[in-house]
């Protein structure tokens, strides 16, 4: 009776301590989200852009970090909505997606580089 | 091009390149009849039973520039952390050389971000060459921002469209085309409508024996599609260059030396005065290649290229720094 109690108290500790940690910890997931803050990041480093396909929510900010040691640039590709300056090394671009659609872009000075965000 | 008296040795050969050890027969058979003259470090005898063969046109319509490609003005990472004095001693090299060259071609990229003061200094360290004439076309560096409009208003006042052109030297064709602008998503270099048109004019009446030299930023042919290592649109350029009996491509972009030879066109890449590139699918991108300090230079360089009236392909010669 004893060992039953006992196991099903930890179980509980156990439970309500993980519960715990997902809560207090909104931890970015592997593609660069960050779910509780709407913060997106896309990473462009080797010539591509990383993730390469983006799906984020309506209002989101996407933030694009270039690690390459040569410029590259962000452009919608067909000419709407996106043009980025041209970022040198460790430059951010940001974009806030309003609307909801799929957004494809590519740098325009490396065009085999492209990228696509999904908003929904 | 001094003609030094001991330089003229009367032999009896014809008309075909000869080599020092031809050189020092040349000079063991005097008084029979051939004239060999030193040109370009290049032995060439003529018959003078054949006067057609003296003509000035033939002794003095050699021809030699030099390109440099890919200097990349403002680059400043591990690669290399000093393409000012890479580019200095590219030029020095050229300087030093036996030959002077006629001009400088330049095949573009030649700022890294196409920042005023990049292309200045560039301006700066090239009146340091013996050679004034530098002839440019843009790198996809060189047209950051403003489509290309600085490179333009610098180096292209006399061009036509996005700084495309074309000039004679000694009878040879130069042919300078732009093909980093407008680049699709996806895609290759491109050259566009209005350029191949302007290019197919531009050819049209001259006769199948003109040598042709074009010169152009990316590859004209696809050296590694996958990389941007390409032009979507040049196998339209080159049939207009494909009736004629010599024609060289001359790149850069991929800052390595590349040759191939399709009938009479023979391609041609220079490798950077900044920093090395890997060569194709050896690294997972073509971003600058960093190698020991102490190899650096004998991965950049500059191309001498040679024009002989009577000989069709041009000579290419590749110098390292180092």
């Amino acid at each position: 009776m004893k060992k039953a109690i006992l196991s099903a108290a930890t179980t509980v500790v156990v439970a309500m301590a993980f519960g715990l940690s997902r809560s207090s910890q909104a931890r970015p997931a592997a593609n660069g989200q960050n779910t509780s803050t709407g913060q997106y990041q896309v990473e462009i480093d080797n010539f591509s852009f990383g993730p390469a396909t983006l799906t984020v929510p309506v209002g989101a900010t996407v933030t694009w970090t270039n690690q390459d040691e040569v410029p590259h640039n962000v452009v919608s590709t067909d000419g709407k909505d996106i043009k980025s300056p041209v970022l040198d090394t460790d430059q951010k671009f940001t974009h806030t997606f309003a609307q909801a659609g799929t957004y494809a872009y590519y740098c325009s000075i490396h065009p085999k580089m492209t990228g696509k965000v999904i908003v929904q | 091009m001094r003609r030094q008296k001991e330089e003229l040795i009367l032999h009896n050969h014809n008309n075909d390149g000869v080599d020092r050890r031809g050189f020092l027969k040349c000079m063991a058979w005097a008084g029979t009849g051939a004239l060999c003259v030193i040109k370009g470090g290049v032995l060439r005898s003529y018959s003078l039973s054949d006067p057609a063969s003296l003509a000035a046109s033939a002794l003095d319509g050699e021809l030699e520039f030099v390109q440099i490609s890919d200097s990349h003005m403002g680059f400043n990472k591990a690669a290399n952390p000093d393409v000012v004095a890479t580019l200095q001693a590219a030029v020095d090299k050229i300087n030093a050389a036996p030959v002077e060259p006629a001009f400088l071609l330049h095949t573009g990229d030649i700022s890294h971000l196409s920042k005023p003061t990049e292309f200045d200094t560039v301006d700066q360290i090239l009146k340091s060459a013996k050679a004034k004439q530098v002839f440019f076309v843009p790198g996809e560096h060189d047209v950051l921002e403003d489509n290309g409009q600085q490179y333009l208003d610098r180096y292209g006042k006399t061009a036509k469209g996005a700084g495309w052109y074309s000039f004679g030297n000694k009878g040879v064709h130069f042919i300078g085309l732009v093909n980093v602008l407008n680049l699709k998503a996806g895609g290759l270099g491109t050259l566009g409508s209005e350029q191949l048109e302007w290019l197919e004019d531009d050819v049209k009446g001259l006769s199948a024996s003109t040598p042709i030299v074009v010169f152009a930023h990316i590859p004209l042919w696809a050296v590694y599609p996958e990389w941007g290592w390409g032009t979507e649109d040049s196998a339209q350029a080159l049939s207009y260059l494909k009736r004629f009996g010599s024609v060289t491509v001359l790149n850069g972009h991929i800052h390595q030396t590349m040759q191939k030879v399709e009938g009479n066109i023979t391609f041609h890449t220079a490798t950077s005065t900044a920093f090395p590139q890997p060569q194709p699918g050896t690294a997972p991108s073509p971003g600058p290649l960093k190698v020991p300090a102490e190899q650096l230079r004998s991965l950049l360089g500059v191309t001498s290229v040679d024009y002989v009236p009577g000989k069709h392909t041009l000579a290419i010669v590749d110098s390292s720094l180092a």
